[in-house]
């Protein structure tokens, strides 16, 4: 399959976003003190890099689902901004009207069909959505999102079995951080056991990178994105990436232990914004004022998008009760 | 069993070889997937031989292999994937031979197909059908047998429909299908065999009701599900004999039951008695009384009584099984002790009943 070379607008557009999302989530962790924001909290700082990439492969009306720590993934594809911080401050106006918190996004207007809390729960439901993307002869695919942790969860193989033999449009993108919580992956996984080798027993097109690396991250979502889309099979991408702050929360949490100071040291040295900046100077182009004006812009919707959410008003339990049955 | 085979199809769309409850399910399949495209049906064992005992028969042939399909062991994968496709324009009815295999998808019942209307604030519905088919005799043991509708109708955001006679297995099954909610349909295995002639066949189904008053009486009122609808019509009928008038309300939507209607049935005959085919412990016929009682406390006569099954699973011995499982003698002799009455020759009566009721399940499952 013939590959396009990656051009100097993806480069700025990756960066651009990521810089977008990266601001954005900081400025939740500082607010997250205020107590405003009362739901449990996953911060895709460090991990934005992915997101970025597969999303700028993918037109609003591919669809993605994903995970508890979805923020990155909901902006990316398009996700609305001030409804997101609506929803974290439990209002109506929030884009699941305050039932669902930080960890149930959705904005089916780009996409983005669901984010729910369960370690591997979209997973199938996305193989349900690019079996209807199949059936109604849609030309476009669906991407679920989740973290390595969910490839131990026996649904992950289970619907890598169902997608191989219905050739379903589905991108498996795992990211890979290396924790579950606290737990590192030697108690859960074995160090012969690969993902890609799992998803490649199944008859799946795996590919498998760093998540950090913009050249890498870019090139395989590309490929993938267009393996799926041209040949209507599924395929695994498998991102190694690192969360900079605690599971859940707007706190670092390095002196607690669960992670070494050497390994910690690696990935901040392998920031994917710092490897985006080089690789973007590299062609010749300054990033510094790129990157300001990104800044400055976000700030300005974020400040937006607080004041909206602050002024909305809250659900009454009336509406709660609505929810209840279609 | 009565199984549809390939050339029965053109039969089924003549209304000519409905005989039983089995049948009306498959025509109730079909007549669903007539009129709506987007009605898809799977599940293990969906388009094999025996196709789910003849109740999915012959709709592969005519609906063709991407409607109707036959699907990996993979419960939770396949409920998921159930739900993938009720978020996305389609309705899906997932079926499973027993119940119990059913367990191996909680979480993606309970996490996700009764939680996404709700937790993403009443954007998208998911209506999805998964049916469950209780076993009962021939030795289906602990884990073959399991009613657990109770589980079900406790969750919110799912409907639980349990239908007793075949025409309202047909039509249920059509509203349940038409419902934009996860309904929990959940058919006795044994109901299969209940005779019917598909007399009243639908084009468009009605919304999913409540319930079905299936006998007049004034002394005792019976509110039941499933068999134990079927039990409790009988036990009506056969105490007519001794003039003791029996209410029965067949109580099919297991969550949503009318609570109105009973209640008006228990100030007029002042007794209750429930009669609902699970573990009693936790079970619907605990939740109705509950329910009754802050209402009728001034019309009840005597205390309401639960007909139910132990609270301890079934063993497989023939021998455990018989004294394991209630039937309309039960219901009989129970109204006998809650009338404080003796029906005279009632022992032969339940007798002949025995007798000319229909020949016992002979397995294999």
């Amino acid at each position: 399959m013939k590959q396009e070379p990656i051009t100097i607008e993806d480069f700025k557009e990756f960066f651009s976003k990521i810089v977008r999302i990266r601001t954005i989530e900081q400025a939740i962790a500082e607010r997250y003190h205020a107590q405003e924001m009362k739901c449990p909290m996953h911060l895709s700082i460090g991990q934005e890099g992915p997101a970025v990439a597969i999303s700028m492969q993918l037109n609003a009306s591919d669809k993605m689902l994903s995970t508890h720590r979805s923020h990155a993934h909901y902006l990316a594809k398009g996700g609305n901004l001030n409804m997101m911080i609506s929803e974290f401050f439990g209002r109506e106006t929030g884009c699941s009207g305050g039932m669902g918190g930080s960890m149930h996004l959705i904005d089916k207007s780009c996409g983005f069909e669901g984010a729910t809390a369960i370690v591997g729960n979209t997973i199938p439901i996305a193989a349900g959505v690019a079996l209807s993307q199949k059936l109604s002869k849609s030309k476009n695919i669906t991407v679920v999102c989740f973290g390595e942790g969910a490839t131990e969860e026996g649904v992950f193989s289970e619907t890598l079995n169902i997608t191989s033999v219905k050739n379903l449009p589905l991108i498996f993108f795992v990211e890979n951080n290396g924790y579950s919580v606290y737990s590192p992956l030697s108690p859960r996984q074995s160090s012969n056991r690969h993902i890609t080798k799992i998803s490649e027993a199944h008859g799946i097109k795996s590919l498998k990178g760093n998540g950090n690396n913009i050249e890498e991250a870019l090139a395989i979502s590309s490929k993938a994105v267009k393996y799926v889309r041209e040949k209507r099979k599924p395929c695994l991408i498998e991102l190694e990436t690192y969360r900079y702050l605690e599971h859940c929360g707007p706190n670092n949490d390095d002196h607690i232990g669960y992670r070494t100071k050497k390994e910690i040291d690696f990935w901040k040295s392998y920031d994917v914004i710092a490897n985006a900046k080089k690789a973007i100077k590299e062609l010749g182009v300054s990033p510094d004022s790129l990157e300001k004006l990104i800044q400055e812009n976000t700030k300005e919707e974020i400040d937006n998008a607080f004041r909206e959410a602050t002024l909305a008003p809250f659900p009454k339990i009336e509406r709660s009760i609505s929810y209840e049955y279609a | 069993m009565n199984m549809l085979n390939k050339n029965s199809v053109k039969e089924l769309k003549q209304n000519k070889r409905i005989n039983n409850f089995a049948d009306g399910i498959a025509a109730a399949f079909f007549d669903s997937m007539r009129y709506d495209p987007t009605v898809l049906a799977f599940g293990l064992g969906a388009t094999d031989p025996k196709n789910i005992f003849g109740t999915m028969a012959g709709l592969e042939d005519e609906f063709g292999n991407e409607r109707v399909f036959d699907t990996p062991i993979s419960e939770n994968a396949m409920t998921g994937m159930a739900i993938g496709l009720a978020i996305s324009g389609y309705k899906p009815v997932l079926t499973h031979q027993r119940l119990d295999f059913s367990l191996l998808s909680i979480d993606q019942i309970v996490n996700a197909a009764a939680k996404w209307y709700f937790m993403f604030g009443g954007q998208q519905s998911v209506p999805l059908v998964i049916r469950m088919i209780i076993g009962q005799g021939w030795g289906q043991g602990p884990t073959h047998s399991q009613a657990l509708q109770s589980w079900f109708a406790q969750i919110p955001g799912l409907k639980v429909i349990m239908p007793a006679f075949p025409k309202d297995g047909y039509n249920l099954f059509r509203s349940s299908i038409a419902d934009p909610n996860p309904v929990i349909f959940i058919e006795h295995r044994w109901l299969h065999q209940m005779s019917w002639n598909g007399e009243g066949r639908v084009v468009s189904p009605t919304q999913l009701g409540k319930s079905n008053r299936i006998s007049t009486g004034s002394d005792i009122t019976i509110v039941s599900n499933s068999i134990g609808s079927v039990y409790s019509h009988h036990a009506a009928n056969i105490l007519k004999k001794y003039n003791v008038g029996v209410e029965v309300i067949d109580a099919f939507n297991l969550r949503d039951f009318d609570i109105n209607s009973i209640s008006k049935s228990v100030a007029k005959t002042g007794r209750l008695l429930t009669v609902d085919f699970s573990h009693q412990f936790c079970s619907i016929g605990t939740e109705i009384i509950a329910q009754v009682l802050p209402l009728n406390f001034a019309d009840l006569k005597i205390a309401p009584e639960r007909i139910a099954l132990p609270n301890f699973p079934v063993g497989t011995s023939f021998n455990i099984e018989k004294d394991f499982y209630f039937s309309t003698i039960d219901i009989c002799k129970k109204i006998e002790s809650m009338l404080n009455v003796t029906f005279p020759n009632i022992d032969d009566e339940l007798k002949e009943y025995q007798s000319s009721s229909k020949k016992r399940f002979d397995g294999p499952f």
